[in-house]
């Protein structure tokens, strides 16, 4: 396989990464290196090989659906980059 | 002072010739007089410690103190410590003040155990030398032009430095015992769900396990005791008893049979590596020890399918880094999709970034099937191999890593080249066995880490069968000569 610029281009987009136009050809390099890497995975047979989720197959755990956790949005939102009357601010999203 | 074992520290704590303050003083000074030449640290909390180490005191004298309280240690930076910065050596969280601690955070705390400052380590984890850290590399005590290893670096370097007696670290494919390797020194990482993910932020949820940094099998069993234990806020925690490890480190290893993976000793091994572990090994058949020779035939998987299990995962977990609810944001966005990018794209170093491209296209629509699952599919062909040789034996052993600790910016230029450092490492995380790195010898003044593997849940043994070598030879006594 070869990934090529337009498709490095669409993997940041989807990873909402900006991205250096001039960096493109060494992202392209490297993950072309990486999957080059992995396809030695093809070699192998893994039919009817059943898929590890979890190192120790164990499923995720219920609990009671009860309230546990206080509300602490004023010490959560101490940290955020912008905020206005409890809510994150963002740019404008609806015109 | 600074040479002392846990439980020597404890005693003179316990029987009042040292208060915590002046020993905590004491590592204090010793930070500020050599973290400029290691850079081990990214954060010293000198206040908050002596705060810490007063109400230890008071504890001590109340006869109210347990074994550990009033010893201090360090803690990677990717636990979360309420008030204190939390970075994960990312330009993303330089400005994160966590607000709430890490379940192992408070276990410590709880314990009465000192912070003495937050460690330096590879961005969000992602390295194997230390050299991804927005703060800059970590310089390795034994030789300040290699590297420390990673991703743990900063606290191998301190412990080895001594500058703390022990330290918390985490491992997703080789990042507590492979810096312990390079740094001399004793890393333990646990079966998978035995300590709480609860705080620790992020890279690969099915693979990371935080662990204990130490001197030596009996420091790391002290600390192990206290981070282990079932946590509700971590769904993936397992809910069983904790052992009391310190109990069973001096229970006879007659009749031990240790399992060699020929896949471990082949191609790419230094030759001088490989005769400092078949010198420890001779040491465990003198110690009454049956060696046999093992195969595990889908070693060689190993690195590829960590590379696509491991990306996926941090793909998907670093998503909540989105500059809206914390951490970097970039200046003057002109709208959402450019708030998100560019506080994406200047957040994140090189190496992160790569990762998150490798997930995401991993993980794109029409190649799930390719990749991550086929990934996991040959995940558990490894885990297949590992139970297949653990009916024949008790514990496997091998190098941890294929050489001693390399020049700084040697692997910088070669993604893959760096991912081959883990190779012995990463399989016990793909399978989440417990995995240990003992010192076992120096190659040329640079020392030589000896991997021990265990099933599930044996973390017992694994630091009985290091403390009955560490009984028998005096490698993890020795210190780099500045540092002693």
């Amino acid at each position: 396989m070869s990934l090529d610029k337009t498709d490095i281009e669409k993997i940041a987009h989807l990873a909402r990464l900006a991205i250096d136009d001039q960096a493109i050809p060494d992202y392209a390099r490297d993950l072309n290196n990486i999957f080059n890497l992995v396809e030695q995975l093809n070699t192998v047979d893994t039919t009817d090989i059943t898929p590890m989720a979890h190192p120790l197959d164990a499923n995720q755990r219920l609990r009671p659906d009860v309230v546990t956790e206080t509300n602490q949005r004023e010490l959560f939102q101490a940290i955020a980059p912008k905020t206005e009357a409890g809510v994150y601010l963002v740019p404008q999203v609806i015109e | 002072m600074h040479t002392k074992t846990l439980s020597e520290l404890s005693t003179s704590l316990h029987n009042g010739d040292i208060s915590s303050v002046e020993l905590t003083q004491h590592y204090l000074d010793r930070i500020q007089a050599h973290n400029g030449q290691l850079n081990a640290f990214i954060t010293v909390c000198d206040d908050r410690a002596l705060e810490q180490a007063r109400t230890a005191d008071q504890q001590l004298q109340q006869k109210t103190a347990g074994k550990l309280t009033g010893i201090p240690l360090a803690h990677k930076d990717i636990f979360c410590t309420q008030g204190i910065r939390t970075s994960c050596a990312s330009k993303m969280l330089d400005n994160f003040i966590s607000p709430y601690n890490a379940t192992v955070v408070e276990k410590i705390n709880a314990a009465g155990m000192v912070t003495l400052g937050k460690t330096n380590m590879d961005e969000f984890a992602m390295g194997s030398s230390n050299e991804t850290s927005f703060y800059g590399p970590v310089k390795n005590p034994w030789d300040n032009d290699r590297v420390p290893g990673g991703s743990s670096g900063g606290s191998a370097a301190a412990v080895a430095a001594n500058l703390a007696p022990i330290a918390t670290g985490t491992d997703t494919g080789g990042s507590i015992r492979q810096p312990a390797s390079l740094c001399n020194l004793t890393g333990l990482k646990p079966t998978y769900g035995r300590i709480s993910r609860y705080g620790m932020i992020a890279f690969a949820s099915s693979l990371d396990q935080a662990g204990p940094m130490a001197r030596n099998a009996e420091d790391a069993a002290l600390l192990l005791k206290e981070m282990s234990g079932f946590d509700p806020r971590d769904s993936t925690s397992v809910d069983r008893d904790v052992p009391d490890y310190a109990a069973t480190l001096n229970d006879s290893i007659e009749g031990l049979k240790i399992g060699l993976p020929k896949e471990y000793f082949s191609e790419g091994l230094d030759p001088q590596v490989a005769a400092a572990i078949e010198t420890a090994i001779k040491t465990y058949e003198s110690l009454g020890a049956i060696i046999k020779d093992i195969t595990l035939p889908n070693t060689s998987l190993a690195v590829p399918t960590y590379y696509v299990v491991a990306p996926a995962e941090c793909s998907s977990n670093l998503s909540r880094m989105d500059g809206v609810r914390f951490g970097h944001r970039c200046d003057d966005p002109k709208d959402l999709l450019d708030l998100y990018q560019r506080s994406r794209g200047e957040g994140f170093g090189e190496e992160v970034k790569r990762r998150i491209m490798t997930g995401t296209y991993a993980l794109s629509a029409g190649y799930y099937d390719a990749y991550y699952l086929k990934a996991q599919q040959c995940r558990r062909l490894i885990s297949n191999d590992f139970q297949q040789a653990f009916n024949d034996v008790d514990v496997i052993m091998g190098p941890t890593a294929p050489t001693t600790a390399f020049k700084l910016g040697d692997k910088t230029d070669n993604p893959v080249a760096m991912y081959l450092a883990d190779i012995y490492t990463i399989s016990t995380n793909l399978a989440g066995l417990p995995g240990m790195s003992i010192p076992a010898g120096f190659v040329e003044g640079l020392p030589v880490g000896l991997q021990i593997i265990g099933n599930y849940f044996d973390e017992s043994r694994l630091l009985n069968i290091a403390h009955k070598y560490q009984q028998a030879t005096d490698w993890h006594q020795q210190s780099p000569k500045t540092f002693t």
